[in-house]
């Protein structure tokens, strides 16, 4: 198996698809969003309850890929208790994971879990796969239920 | 005394690309289905084109511009030849099948259908065969209506018969599914439409790449393909229709080229094919089909439909024998195509993990998600093949679906 592959799959992304995190629907969430990548068919729900600015419950659904699915497990570990303000920069802080055009070997110490996704940028076909569960987490913050 | 086994091999050398490597393993090409690859003849010819033949056509009275027109309307005799067609004319060059159904779909809401008419597609088309008609029947008021497949991916005929009536103003179905394989009864249901006198387009983009189609033995009245389907370049197609259609038809897309004479006080047409063929021209798209078709003829095309046969019975029977592998499309007619699932592993993770071995297969929904929604699944891997791949292929796609397995097991 070749080393990017390896770093694609890495174990902590296989154990979040495998078992993900605040997985299912979400009783009483305050907000909510559905995420659709029209170009493979990933698709993805995401349930939130708002207390005031803080993000205080997060699940999500999702019919889609190991790494779709394991970045946004990672996702709610990420987010859940955070305010609305730290929750854009961690989305900003995985957008420049990503980012094949920047090599963030440097300070990926800092990331804990999401550093896992730094190897996703090695696939241009993928990336769209791990960022589809953040954007649906800003469109559900936009999205008030009812 | 049986005829000698068609030769992979030779036919395999013809193509460079299938000798070359990704991510430092031999190319395993099983993406037949979303494209061919090209044969070393038509990569000289668009060279050879440009290098010393490029001119406008229908225009200039220099030489490369006759020599140019020439060319062009030769391929149009050569295009009709491959689909056995007599009368060259009702060859218009578009830029591929997706064109071609919209041209036929405008025909159809211009001259054709009225609120309440009826268009009948089947559960397994392509987008391309769908969306133009939802478009149509918009515009017109008129309904489409959806011929059912059964759990294998076959066309219920029972159903189609039901469907089809005297409201009925056009059938427009695939010959082969991309996504399943399924080979449709095309006969059958022209046969049909046309006892209560109602047109049939076939889709051909699938069929095309793997058999000799005779489209006047078929008798339907469109029939549509890709030039980069069948091994030639892309951006280049073909819709093919009978004469008193295309006649009927208005213009698709107007300006130079598509007129006879332009007059403030009113514009005419040319006839058929020019009145479709508005603008300069895919030239070197037309000259590369020509020479795709004409490498695609001299094959033995019985010999190539074997053993494209053979691979996919032998892929079929070592991809089932994987635990947790199922194939969705199981049609006891069926093209070289296979369309799988493994466990609940996404395609997209197996389209990648096959990438690194060197397999190239596609991952996603196949622009059919209808069909797709009818099995119950978003998305299905699929491995396609053509003439010139061999049970190495097959080999090599088994082991890597295998390795992928026990990774995600």
């Amino acid at each position: 198996m070749s080393d990017e592959l390896h770093d694609l799959y890495q174990s902590i992304i296989l154990d979040h698809n495998k078992r993900p995190r605040h997985y299912g629907a979400l009783e009483d969430s305050t907000h909510t969003a559905e995420g659709y990548n029209p170009l493979c068919g990933d698709k993805i729900n995401v349930h939130v309850i708002l207390r005031g600015e803080t993000v205080e419950s997060i699940q999500f659904e999702a019919a889609c890929c190991a790494i779709c699915k394991a970045s946004a497990s990672m996702m709610t570990e990420a987010l859940l208790g955070q305010t609305i303000e730290n929750s854009q920069h961690a989305h900003a802080r995985v957008s420049e994971l990503l980012n094949a055009d920047k090599d963030t070997s440097a300070d990926i110490s800092e990331e804990g879990e999401l550093a896992a996704l730094a190897g996703v940028k090695k696939f241009p076909a993928r990336i769209k796969c791990a960022t589809l569960p953040w954007h649906t987490f800003e469109s559900a913050l936009k999205n008030p239920v009812g | 005394m049986t005829a000698p086994a068609f030769d992979a091999a030779r036919a395999r050398a013809d193509f460079p690309i299938l000798a070359t490597e990704v991510r430092g393993k031999p190319l395993t090409y099983l993406d037949n289905a979303a494209t061919g690859q090209k044969p070393q003849v038509l990569i000289d010819a668009v060279e050879r084109y440009y290098r010393a033949e490029n001119s406008n056509i229908h225009r200039g009275v220099h030489y490369l511009s006759e020599q140019a027109t020439d060319a062009y309307e030769a391929a149009r005799a050569k295009v009709a030849q491959f689909i056995g067609i007599a009368d060259q004319d009702e060859i218009i060059f578009t830029r591929g099948t997706t064109e071609s159904i919209n041209l036929v779909a405008h025909g159809f809401i211009e001259t054709v259908f009225q609120a309440g008419d009826e268009i009948l597609i089947s559960h397994m088309e392509h987008h391309a065969n769908i969306v133009p008609w939802q478009i149509a029947a918009e515009k017109t008021g008129a309904i489409l209506k959806v011929v059912p497949v059964d759990d294998r991916g076959v066309l219920d005929m029972a159903a189609f018969e039901q469907m089809l009536s005297a409201k009925t103003k056009l059938v427009a179905i695939t010959h082969i599914s991309n996504a399943l394989g399924t080979i449709n009864p095309v006969e059958e249901i022209i046969e049909k439409a046309h006892a209560i006198d109602v047109p049939v387009l076939i889709d051909g983009a699938q069929s095309t790449p793997h058999m000799a189609v005779d489209v006047a033995a078929l008798g339907c009245d469109f029939f549509v393909f890709s030039g980069h389907k069948v091994f030639g370049p892309t951006g280049i197609g073909v819709l093919w229709g009978k004469r008193e259609w295309l006649e009927r038809f208005p213009p698709y897309q107007s300006g130079g080229d598509m007129i006879e004479k332009v007059d403030f006080d009113g514009t005419t047409y040319k006839g058929i094919p020019g009145k479709f063929e508005a603008g300069t021209p895919h030239i070197e798209g037309v000259v590369g089909l020509a020479v795709a078709i004409d490498y695609l003829m001299g094959l033995d095309r019985k010999g190539a439909l074997l053993h494209e046969a053979a691979l996919l019975k032998a892929a079929t029977e070592q991809l089932s024998a994987i635990d947790g592998l199922r194939i969705i499309g199981t049609s006891p007619h069926k093209a070289s195509v296979i369309s799988f699932l493994i466990n609940d592993i996404h395609p997209h993770d197996i389209g990648t993990f096959l990438d690194a071995d060197g397999v190239a297969i596609r991952a996603g929904h196949h622009c059919t998600q209808p069909l797709l929604k009818r099995f119950g699944v978003p998305a299905t891997a699929r491995a396609s093949f053509a003439f010139y791949n061999d049970f190495d292929d097959v080999d090599r796609l088994v082991k890597a679906v295998q390795k992928m397995q026990k990774f995600f097991g």
